[in-house]
């Protein structure tokens, strides 16, 4: 409805109704001492404008109850504000744990996006409708922003480490998709469209024999093996020889994987450490970094061997390894 | 009274390009950065052009990448973080103290050519190709991605922030040492207290932002892994320390621009500031807290929640103290005797502006709302309220008030006025529409762009030829004043403060005989400060 002003973007997700209420309230606030002021102004400089030359006006020194009440309303509303703002944040930083996982890769000038299920696809993210999703982003090169105005939400993909944001669409419909951190010369050329489905819709282009994929990229994204990210990640696993070492098996000279990840790591320096996809990360790419308790610096890093979607595939495999 | 003053006093370029007046000093610092604004107005314009239609026609993206990059740079480092410091600051903090000059009248003009030095260095970066990284510079695109001259920027960048620090060192010292007999720190000027806690943040913050620098030349140019994560970097600790500069920067530019308004409100509204104590103890408030507040750059960077939370918090603490200088301007207006010249309208635009630029700056605090609208033109609009709504305004408005006392010349009253009033229309015209697009989710830095947002960028476009317009006016009429206008006798304005009490322009050595302060500033209600 808002959107039909020209001033507000479509508003396709559970979130950006929220976004657009507090929007609406600071636009409220603002527009309220914007006006109080430019009004006392006006009114002031009518009223008090000068009228003869050698005018001396009475000396007013200030007035403390005036200002500890213009000091302390302004701050009431400024933490107002600041809760329902942090609060809106915390909801963004918390997926729900049924949300689809979507893989993000960021690179000079192109989103690449896997779906869990194989399905690949560039400058566009097919999801479903009514059903929150959880993207995982990183950069290959610099730093890029996944901005989808459309569901109020962004979120930097930083080359090195993962970053997450989650949205929930709410209409069927093509959105724009954004870089919004500025990454070089085509900055402005990376941007594309988030596709939202029917569920019946997306299960069909998921496995490839729906509708056609729309776009310039389309020929490469039906092209693209229709292989799960976790099986390709355990065929990584194998041609890596990962499996050489991480066994579980007494003597072995690395630890088990199968149910390492979310688990608290006992690590050689004392510490402990969580485990998640960050943490898999750094392993694999800097071994040394953090020695499990009871194992050597043995580990060679996997450092240029491996890409960032072959990274997200190994990591993907290792979370379904499970202790038996 | 003889006629000799700082001007006519000797002639010839070496009597300026090696003088230790600190008048005079200040008078190249306004030919350099008038100059410096101007080339950054011109790249300005050349942005608006190309963002005239959807496609790109002007130039090509490289180009204007380089473009807003070097708008950036030259606008933040080499204009506005000098502007009224090194110009009005450097000619009035001496005669507003009632001292003959600056305490170190050396380092003084050792600064200027630290300025243009470090000017140099950049230009040359800019007009040999070019930088292409964003004034911001953000890691591991400056170390890794650009391939622009981005070691020369930086080291023009690194040289002139020597400037900033012995400029505030400078200052500093004098307030502290060389005030007039009787002129106690609560009998000071609002602008003294302003300059002062600008040159706080000069000297706290600066070298951050120099040391940042190097770190990226270093890595750039040696393969250190500082900041790029292929090479054990972090390029997350490269915003950290860039913001820890460039969040209290913003202070640097709007702070000095306070100062100017509490000056020209009292004077034009023939009253003492409502609150003295408050605005001035606010600044030196401003100034600190203004170094807690960096992440709120920062909140889709993938940084901690739990810090995201703390900045934003603080944020919204640090607006109050501004919230109260608005109020405090207003107030003081109550039951005056307001007179309209240019410098008023010039303050009371900046009011105007700046509230919204604070109001805006409301937004991006809260977190959920700075999500969507971070690196958008809504960004782009609420800092150019701030910096150049607020801090340029309060320039334009100080050189406008203090011009008869430096030239000794009157400009056309009529003609000043409207200019003031082109400025503030075309400057609400240029940046008022990039709020709604950026609400629309226009990300900045976009050499091309969707077809739906090409209105409200012709709007934009059109203010900026009006504001630019807006600022050739003053530039023609003050130019002009310095041969035809009429002479300035030595208080215009029936100002009170120390530097109206000597004749405009005031000779070498300030003041004929030292002034003896006796009462507070702002008399302009029943006796005067006696000076004997
Ligand atoms: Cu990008
Ligand atoms: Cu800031």
């Amino acid at each position: 409805m808002l959107e039909k002003l020209g001033l507000f973007p479509a508003a396709a997700s559970t979130h950006a109704g929220r976004v657009d209420a507090l929007y609406l309230f600071l636009i409220g606030v603002s527009a309220f001492f914007a006006i109080l002021i430019a009004t006392l102004i006006v009114v002031f400089a009518f009223k008090y404008r000068r009228r003869s030359d050698d005018e001396q006006p009475k000396l007013i020194e200030g007035s403390l109850a005036l200002e500890l009440t213009w000091s302390i309303v302004p701050f009431g509303i400024a933490m107002l504000i600041f809760l329902w703002g942090a609060q809106l944040f915390v909801s963004l930083k918390t997926p729900p744990k049924n949300a689809l996982d979507v893989f993000v890769v960021g690179r000079q000038w192109m989103w690449k996006v896997q779906h869990l299920e194989g399905r690949r696809e560039i400058d566009e993210l097919h999801v479903p409708v009514g059903r929150p999703v959880k993207l995982t982003l990183t950069s290959e090169d610099v730093i890029h922003s996944f901005f989808v105005p459309a569901f109020r939400i962004k979120q930097d993909a930083v080359p090195g480490r993962y970053t997450e944001e989650w949205f929930e669409a709410t209409a069927v419909g093509s959105y724009h998709l954004f870089c919004s951190q500025y990454c070089g010369t085509e900055h402005s050329r990376m941007i594309g469209r988030v596709v939202v489905m029917e569920p019946a819709d997306y299960q069909a282009w998921l496995s490839g024999d729906g509708r056609p994929a729309a776009g310039a990229n389309a020929a490469l994204a039906t092209n693209a093996a229709a292989v799960s990210v976790a099986t390709a990640g355990e065929g990584l696993f194998k041609d890596l020889g990962c499996a050489t070492c991480h066994k579980s098996k007494p003597g072995a000279l690395g630890p088990s994987l199968a149910g390492v990840f979310g688990s608290q790591v006992q690590l050689q320096s004392g510490a402990s450490v969580a485990a998640d996809e960050s943490y898999l990360r750094e392993s694999i790419l800097n071994p040394d970094a953090k020695i499990v308790a009871g194992y050597q610096p043995v580990m060679p890093t996997f450092q240029g061997q491996v890409s960032e979607e072959d990274l997200l595939q190994l990591i993907t495999y290792i979370k379904t390894l499970r202790s038996s | 009274m003889s006629d000799t003053n700082y001007l006519n006093v000797d002639y010839g370029i070496r009597s300026w390009l090696l003088t230790v007046d600190h008048k005079r000093i200040a008078l190249l610092y306004l030919g350099s950065i008038t100059v410096m604004f101007f080339l950054g107005g011109v790249f300005a314009l050349m942005i608006r052009l190309e963002l005239l239609t959807p496609a790109a026609d002007v130039v090509q993206a490289d180009t204007y990448n380089k473009l807003f990059t070097m708008h950036g740079i030259i606008m933040v480092f080499f204009f506005l973080i000098p502007s009224i410091p090194a110009t009005l600051g450097n000619f009035l903090v001496p005669m507003m103290i009632g001292a003959r000059d600056l305490a170190f009248p050396r380092l003084n003009l050792a600064s200027w050519y630290i300025f243009l030095v470090g000017a140099l260095f950049t230009l040359w970066a800019v007009f040999t190709g070019g930088v292409d990284t964003g004034w911001t510079f953000y890691t591991p695109y400056s170390t890794v991605g650009a391939n622009t001259k981005v070691i020369p920027a930086a080291v023009g960048i690194f040289i002139n922030g020597f400037s900033s620090i012995l400029t505030g060192l400078n200052f500093i010292v004098t307030i502290h040492r060389m005030r007039a007999p009787g002129l106690t720190w609560f009998r000071l000027p609002l602008f003294i207290w302003a300059t002062y806690a600008t040159s706080v943040i000069f000297i706290l913050g600066t070298p951050v932002i120099a040391i940042t620098l190097a770190l990226v030349g270093v890595e750039r140019a040696f393969h250190i892994g500082i900041f790029d994560p292929a090479i054990g970097g972090d390029p997350i600790l490269f915003q950290h320390l860039f913001w820890f500069y460039s969040h209290p920067a913003v202070y640097i530019m709007i702070l000095p621009s306070m100062g100017v308004v509490s000056e020209l409100i009292t004077c034009f509204a023939r009253k003492s500031p409502f609150g003295y104590s408050f605005i001035a103890i606010s600044s030196l408030a401003i100034a600190f807290l203004g170094f807690l507040v960096w992440g709120h750059h920062m909140f889709v960077s993938g940084q901690s929640a739990y810090a995201s939370l703390i900045f934003s918090f603080l944020s919204f603490a640090v607006a109050i103290p501004s919230a109260v200088k608005v109020f405090n301007w207003t107030a003081t207006l109550y039951r005056g005797s307001i007179a309209f010249q240019a410098p008023m309208l010039y303050a009371l635009g900046f009011i105007g502006l700046f509230t919204i630029g604070g109001l805006t700056g409301l937004f991006l605090a809260s977190l959920g709302l700075d999500v969507h609208v971070h690196d958008t033109y809504f960004v782009v609009a609420h800092f150019h309220y701030i910096m150049v709504g607020g801090a340029l305004m309060g320039y334009l408005g100080g050189i406008h008030f203090w011009w008869p006392k430096i030239t000794g010349r009157m400009y056309p009253e009529t003609l000043s006025k409207i200019a003031a009033l082109v400025v503030f229309l075309g400057f609400n015209l240029t940046f008022f529409p990039q709020f709604i697009l950026g609400y629309l989710g226009m990300p900045r830095r976009y050499h091309v762009y969707p077809d739906e947002f090409q209105v409200l960028n012709v709007m934009s476009t059109a203010g900026a030829s009006v504001l630019g317009l807006g600022y050739l006016l003053p530039m023609g009429y003050l130019l002009w004043s310095l041969r035809y206008g009429a002479r300035a006798p030595a208080n215009p304005w029936q100002a009170t403060g120390l530097e109206w009490q000597t004749p405009s322009p005031p000779p070498t050595e300030n003041f004929v005989v030292t002034p003896i302060v006796t009462g507070p500033a702002y008399c302009y209600a029943g006796e005067e400060a006696e000076v004997v």
